[in-house]
């Protein structure tokens, strides 16, 4: 149970989100046409004689849409409809070519499924909640007006046209700002695993329409408002926190919730008035009589779920348990498919892989790796530093070549040049040395240049030590292995 | 006899025999089309690509390499998009479109060797059953009555450019569309045999649309086995259309046979209707006797649910057609009105006020009503469950009788000026038509007889999903009884 509250003046108020994610399918071609759905071509590059909804013209389902969105579905634990059918939403805009938007209201592909999103303290979400999904439906997109091209008219981009996107719709399950955001991040997720959808909301190629009511807690649901089209995670918290509030005042003064359509302003954080229920459309649906019903195969699902990859709670949980991998680290690992790709390959590069390495190995990746990343201001996909160059690293440091602090070193070249670590080592002599002679030689030094404090330890300063071994690893510049000094000093200072 | 006189299996025969060549054939006809314009059967004449055709024809025979059509000029209702040349559905909303593409029917033809005499007149959108809608005037039937009225006649609709200028012979043979009769009814004003294929037989890539769930290309020709000829050439699966049927174009014309031996034939009571002429009821019972004389069986069927035919094709045509109609706004090709100081919602109202026809316009109105959000249940979807019930009814009957017998229309050609005023009345024209258009199931007119005034009659015959042969063979039974050869007086020539 969320302990999310949203104090009024008259006590207080339990927040209910449901959030309708549209999010767009990666395809080579349109969910009608075999026009590119590549986003960023110059503009009208990528339209069909069907995108542009010339006379005659009539559209053909895209399979590879269709499998996309089925996989998805299966990742969401859904019921997979095996017939669905396409219906028309009749609106007309300028950026809506046929004057209606292929979608699935009666029927959609896919029907009942669920999302578990992690527990986190911090955010106020103290054990993990599923949040249940109503379906998924294939549909349309429609093109983008360009209002800045011209002085008294509007020009049509139709690229986007026709470019198939999963609308996924949750139930009202969420009820705090954290819960939407933990959900948006972990569907988000999923998608990118199924590589049904790259997830990249500045693009536009995943955005969400808000549904928010307020009561009282235990109470039966209010009266929503759908804020539409919001383009990140951070502005979806923020509607949702806007919105509830406004909703609490509005209703703590007398007033009543209008169930109508808002839309988010992210400068001044506040959603504000887009068209009431009173003036809402009538989209006149009707099944599309250009589409025969769709029918799925038992082989054509068996194909989808054969195609799925391992999702990322499986992968966490197969990461903390036979891997061996700290659960925060398997956490942070298995939350976006990329860094589960290049841990996994960083393993694999490891050869026969322990509890232990696979320990060392996942905390050098979110510590050392993660922190030179955000640095460079790099997703992991981009890293210099590949999971072999990375594999040989944590090799070295594990055979005792490197120490933590030569290893960082090391890493830090790396990172610049790109260069293989054994390289790097034996070019630069950042080996360690386990010489007793050499190390011996330098204890007795640092010992003459510092009796005074010699004489301090044998009388009973303990704590000196320490000094002694920062001495000796200054005067061997860091390459002396640190369990040797340690022993011989302990000797020489007895 | 004139080569104007031939159809398309004499002018394709005659033509290999080198009884005469391609390019006489076309300049015959592009004469002949010329020298009718009174009768305004043509919305564009293109006597270029006939004469193209032609010269290829004639290359062609010289090599002999010779295709299934080569020879044969026809006339091209201007439903189908035609690349390079304007394509109107005869509304001022497409005036001056000219198509990039091709449909598939006429790039079948034409890529069987058939040229192009012209883009035949139609009701506008083939929205019609008179051909007054069109937006380029009327066409006028060749026929007159024989009381010396000379009152110019309805050619039917809304193929009746197809029709009007085959019944005056010039044009060898022509495509129509059926939707709710538009080929059968036309047909049957005229003294002409047409056949509506099995929905799906045909594409409908390029054919601009009214219906989609209806719609179908068919042929129109001067007799049985021409009809064979053309619509074997058009027919075929097409992977641009959805709905398109995935199955092989049989043989139909070397497959015809008027032995009628071992056919059960079934004559449906719900067919004979108040105030049908006596001259229609007496030329059925003699089609009737025509069977017999062929071999056939004669069964008396009923097919309740024929009389909730006409108001459940007038709910879920509509409803089709202002959807499929939204995509001509103005914005992308064909007609735009920007009246000074027009918003996007201003340039919508006066392009479609502009643009579509009253008929047209009504018939959009209709479908958003009928669509719309509380009537919807009421029309659209119990309009759905009557069309099963009447397609169940044609199943049923299917089981006992091979094809059906029934008038084509319930009068014979009417007078222009005389039905328009009233729509109810001239939807009345598509009573016996539209139960096998909303059934899908093929269905043919073929002439058979004279009305006391001399205005030719039809008689319909409809066969099983998928058997144009039985529809074909019962017609051509019919045919070679009824010997049917009446002419209309050739009062259109300049």
């Amino acid at each position: 149970m969320s302990s999310y509250r949203i104090q009024g003046a008259t006590g207080e108020w339990e927040v209910v989100i449901g959030l309708e994610v549209h999010a767009q399918i990666v395809s080579k071609a349109k969910l009608f046409s075999g026009a590119s759905a590549e986003f960023g071509a110059e503009p009208n590059q990528n339209v069909s004689l069907v995108d542009a909804a010339m006379p005659g013209m009539l559209p053909v389902p895209n399979v590879e849409c269709i499998r996309q969105a089925v996989k998805t579905g299966m990742a969401l634990n859904a019921e997979i409809n095996r017939w669905s059918r396409f219906d028309r939403k009749n609106y007309f805009y300028a950026d809506l070519p046929q004057g209606y938007q292929i979608s699935q209201l009666y029927h959609p592909l896919v029907g009942e499924g669920a999302i578990t999103i992690d527990a986190d303290e911090r955010s106020g979400i103290s054990e993990p909640k599923t949040i249940g999904i109503e379906r998924l439906h294939v549909e349309q997109d429609a093109g983008k007006l360009m209002h800045d091209q011209h002085p008294t008219r509007s020009y049509v981009d139709l690229n986007r046209s026709g470019v198939a996107l999963m609308e996924i719709v949750s139930r009202p399950d969420m009820r705090s700002p954290a819960e939407a955001g933990a959900y948006l991040r972990k569907l988000r997720s999923i998608l990118r695993y199924v590589g049904s959808c790259d997830g990249n909301m500045e693009e536009g190629s995943m955005r969400a329409d808000v549904n928010v009511s307020v009561r009282r807690p235990g109470m039966p649901f209010g009266t929503r408002t759908e804020t539409k089209n919001v383009n990140s995670i951070r502005f979806v918290m923020a509607a949702i926190e806007g919105e509830a509030n406004r909703q609490v005042d509005v209703l703590e003064s007398g007033g009543t919730i209008v169930q109508e359509t808002r839309l988010y302003d992210p400068d001044r954080n506040e959603t504000r008035s887009m068209r009431s229920k009173e003036d809402a459309h009538d989209y006149r649906y009707f099944p599309d009589p250009d589409l025969l019903p769709l029918e799925l195969s038992e082989d054509f699902v068996a194909a989808c779920a054969a195609e799925l990859p391992e999702l990322p709670d499986a992968k966490r949980a197969r990461y903390e348990g036979p891997l061996g991998v700290p659960a925060y680290n398997a956490a942070v690992i298995t939350a976006d498919v990329e860094t589960a790709r290049w841990f996994e390959a960083l393993l694999e590069a490891s050869g026969k892989t322990s509890p232990e390495t696979a320990k060392a190995a996942s905390n050098w990746l979110i510590s050392d790796l993660f922190g030179a990343l955000n640095r460079l201001g790099k997703d992991i996909a981009d890293s210099p530093v590949s999971p072999g160059q990375g594999a040989e690293l944590l090799a070295l440091v594990a055979d005792g070549t490197l120490s933590g602090t030569l290893a960082k070193q090391v890493f830090e070249i790396m990172i610049e040049t790109g260069e293989d670590p054994g390289k790097i080592v034996e070019e630069r002599g950042l080996k360690q040395t386990s010489d007793t002679g050499a190390i011996e030689a330098v204890i007795a030094e640092v010992m003459a240049a510092n009796a005074d404090k010699v004489a301090d330890y044998r009388s009973g300063k303990d704590k000196l030590f320490g000094f002694f071994v920062g001495q000796t690893m200054k005067a061997m510049g860091g390459k002396a292995n640190p369990g040797v000094v340690n022993e011989l000093l302990k000797k020489a200072l007895a | 006899m004139s080569i104007t006189d031939l159809g398309i299996a004499a002018i394709r025969d005659g033509f290999r025999n080198g009884d005469f060549s391609a390019a006489e054939v076309a300049d015959a006809f592009n004469a002949a089309v010329s020298s009718a314009r009174a009768l305004n059967a043509f919305i564009i004449e293109t006597p270029d690509h006939a004469r193209f055709a032609a010269e290829a024809a004639d290359k062609a025979r010289s090599a002999g390499s010779l295709l299934p059509l080569s020879g044969v000029p026809l006339g091209i209702k201007d439903l189908f998009c035609t690349a390079g040349y304007q394509t109107t559905a005869a509304s001022g909303m497409l005036s001056g479109f000219v198509p990039t593409y091709e449909s598939t029917v006429t790039a079948r033809l034409f890529g069987a060797g058939a040229g192009m005499l012209g883009k035949l007149n139609l009701d506008q959108f083939a929205m019609g059953s008179s051909n007054e809608t069109s937006a380029f005037g009327n066409v006028v039937s060749p026929w007159r009555r024989n009381d010396g009225g000379n009152a110019p006649l309805a050619p039917g609709g809304s193929s009746g450019g197809s029709s009007s200028a085959i019944a005056a012979r010039i044009v060898p043979a022509a495509t129509g569309t059926d939707t709710g009769g538009s080929i059968r009814q036309p047909a049957a004003f005229t003294g002409i045999a047409g056949i509506k294929p099995t929905y799906g037989r045909c594409s409908r890539f390029g054919i601009v649309a009214f219906a989609s769930s209806l719609d179908q290309a068919g042929a129109m020709a001067q007799d049985v086995r021409d009809c064979a000829i053309l619509l074997e050439a058009m027919a075929g699966f097409d992977p641009k259309d959805s709905t398109s049927l995935d199955i092989a174009v049989p043989a139909w014309e070397r497959e015809l046979s008027a032995d009628l031996r071992g056919k059960k034939v079934g004559i449906p009571k719900e067919y004979r209707v108040d105030g049908m002429p006596e001259a229609v009821d007496a030329l059925w019972s003699q089609g009737i006797q025509w069977l017999r004389d062929a071999g056939a069986e004669i069964v008396d069927v009923s097919l309740p649910h024929t009389r909730f035919a006409l108001p459940t094709y007038y709910i879920i045509a509509p409803a089709e057609a202002s959807s499929n109609l939204a995509r001509y706004d103005g914005v992308r090709y064909g007609l735009r009105e920007l009246p000074e100081g027009a918003n996007l919602q201003d340039m919508y109202a006066a392009t479609r006020a502009a643009g579509f026809g009253s008929e047209v316009r009504r018939r959009i109105l209709i479908g958003t009503y009928v669509l719309s959000a509380g009537f919807y249940d009421a029309y659209y979807t119990k309009a759905q469950k009557v069309r099963a019930l009447i397609a169940r009814d044609f199943e049923q009957v299917f089981q006992d009788v091979d094809v059906l017998l029934t008038p084509t229309a319930p009068s014979a050609a009417f007078a222009l000026g005389e039905k328009s005023a009233d729509p109810l009345e001239m939807y009345l024209n598509d009573v016996f038509t539209v139960p096998a258009s909303l059934a899908g199931l093929p269905a043919m007119s073929v002439p058979a007889g004279l009305d006391p005034q001399g205005l030719p009659l039809g008689l319909q015959i409809i066969g099983r999903p998928l058997d144009e042969q039985g529809v074909l063979d019962v017609g051509l039974a019919i045919e070679q009884r009824a010997d049917f050869n009446a002419r209309p007086q050739n009062w259109w020539v300049k």
